[in-house]
């Protein structure tokens, strides 16, 4: 059973690999926006301090919008997905076993690089250890809900827009305990109830999206 | 075995469509009495809230706007989970029927919870927790008929829709809740939204209100979905002697 | 029974007219709105489909 997951996703990496650019401009579009807000809001430390975990978060959400609906496209073009629900394995599985890539090649990355942007927003050493946290917890569950997205849109005309109209809404949960973890510790009254709370929806979302996705897919594939 | 027969004549469409035709005139009958007796007790007879003046009679719409919103919601994923367990077509015509009337009742109420605010907090939207759902329940039902929209092939169509529903309605009260949360997190208590205790004579206008907007959603849905039966049905036989029927 | 002591009493709603009106009328707008664009479409839509039939039966009669 856990063979099945571990195999596609060094299939899924190893496919990622060979297209490292997406990766690399996922990151680059993440790094601009947040680059944009001061320059939009000014300068002004005390603010920007304030506004950094909404800011970090939200472009963290459209970053990794961004890479979702390549998700199942290309594995849906050459046929492959038919293969792989035809195949003997859970679809729920082969699916968790996608999403976990996903979120190694998007979700790891922002977790990675966000402490970075985050000195530009003047943001304390715990603050960004807390920040870091957040996204490395948080990061999976926007990739597991964000999966299902991509299976209900999966060939349609528009999908991509349309994956973050289904999507967007539904992460707002993440993102308010994910920001308002570094909120609470930058306020000094400590994010360790946000961050287990996002360990919850991220543990509750591995566990139910892949399958919610899976229905989706064959419905797809019919 | 018998019971089982009408279950499945009751779903198809061939007898559903007369059996709503023949009933929307009721709802909307029902509709427009419990309507004026409503706004007769709500707008009429009610005496003024003591603390709110005259401006609390938004809630006679306000409240049935908002509790049809979410009512909605729930049962278009009630039929998109009949759809997928039963495979059974009106479940899906029905939940998309709703849409239209559910996202409208979201925007009445958001409508509404403004020019409430405005008077009352002296500001036309604040971050409260029951507004900010609202407003995220009326994304919910954007994605969701966007989604539907999307798809050409009805059948596709129902099912991916069913499945969105159902996934909202697991992440509602998440949603709900985290938003409850960071709301009391972050707002102080500049506004509070503790009613006055209500008198019965504007509890029953509310009830009556809501009523009439029920009947209304049920009226307008059926007659929505009257169309898309014979869209979605238009090569069978049923569908063929109802327009040649028509003609005559 | 009757709360108000005249019309324009009601129409003032105690100062609170524009925004209890602007609900209200919205509203009413709305529910006046709805029905009729769900009647016209279900007309259009009886129009199409009647006369895709029309056309079907005049293909298979020649």
């Amino acid at each position: 059973m856990l063979k099945i997951v571990t195999s596609v996703i060094a299939r899924d990496l190893k496919l990622a690999m060979r297209r490292q650019a997406d990766i690399v401009s996922a990151l680059f579009f993440f790094v601009i926006v947040v680059s944009l807000f001061p320059l939009g809001i000014g300068p002004e430390v005390d603010l920007l301090r304030q506004l950094a975990p909404g800011v970090l978060w939200v472009a963290a959400l459209l970053a990794t919008m961004l890479s979702l609906p390549r998700l199942f496209a290309d594995d849906y073009r050459d046929g492959t997905l038919e293969q792989l629900a035809l195949s003997p394995h859970p679809l729920g599985l082969i699916v968790t076993g996608k999403v976990i890539a996903h979120w190694l090649v998007s979700g790891l990355p922002l977790a990675l690089i966000a402490p970075i942007l985050g000195i530009q927003f003047d943001l304390s050493g715990e603050a960004l250890l807390v920040l870091t946290g957040a996204i490395l917890l948080g990061t999976p569950a926007l990739s597991g809900i964000g999966a299902i997205g991509a299976a209900l849109t999966l060939g349609l005309r528009g999908g991509g827009v349309l994956l973050s109209l289904l999507v967007l809404p539904l992460y707002i949960p993440v993102l308010i305990f994910g920001a308002g973890a570094v909120d609470a510790t930058v306020s000094g009254l400590g994010g360790e109830g946000h961050l287990s709370l996002l360990t919850a929806m991220t543990f509750a979302a591995i566990g139910f999206a892949p399958w919610a996705s899976a229905a989706a897919l064959k419905i797809a594939l019919e | 075995m018998n019971d089982r027969f009408n279950l499945y004549r009751f779903a198809s469409p061939a007898t559903f469509y007369p059996l709503a035709g023949r009933l929307i005139p009721w709802f909307i009958a029902a509709g427009i009495l419990f309507g004026l007796a409503g706004l007769y007790i709500g707008m009429l007879v009610a005496p003024t809230d003591f603390q709110q003046g005259e401006g609390y009679r938004i809630i006679f719409i306000h409240v049935p706007t908002s509790w049809m919103s979410m009512f909605i919601y729930l049962v278009m994923a009630f039929w998109a989970a009949i759809g997928l367990a039963f495979n059974t077509r009106l479940s899906g015509m029905m939940a998309q029927a709703l849409a239209p009337t559910g996202a409208l009742m979201a925007f009445l109420s958001l409508w509404t919870g403004a020019l409430w605010g405005k008077p009352m907090w002296g500001t036309w939207w604040v971050w409260d927790a029951r507004l900010t759902s609202e407003l995220i329940l009326l994304f919910l039902y954007i994605g969701y008929m966007a989604l539907v929209a999307a798809i050409d092939d009805a059948r596709r169509a129902d099912k991916a829709g069913g499945i969105l529903l159902l996934v909202g309605v697991v992440n509602i009260p998440i949603i709900y809740f985290s938003v409850k949360w960071w709301n009391t997190l972050h707002q102080g208590s500049s506004v509070n939204l503790t009613k006055s205790a209500m008198a019965e004579v504007m509890l029953w206008g509310m009830l009556l209100m809501a009523l009439a907007f029920w009947m209304y959603s049920i009226a307008v849905a059926l007659a929505r979905v009257r169309t898309l039966m014979l869209e979605r049905e238009r090569h069978t036989d049923w569908v063929r002697k109802t327009l040649v029927g028509d003609e005559q | 029974m009757i709360y108000w002591n005249s019309f324009s009493d009601f129409l003032a709603m105690g100062g609170y007219g524009l925004y209890v009106w602007g609900s209200f009328g919205v509203t009413a707008l709305a529910m006046v709105i709805e029905p009729i664009a769900v009647a016209r479409n279900r007309k259009a839509t009886i129009a199409r489909l009647k006369r895709q039939l029309r056309a079907e039966s005049r293909s298979t009669e020649a």
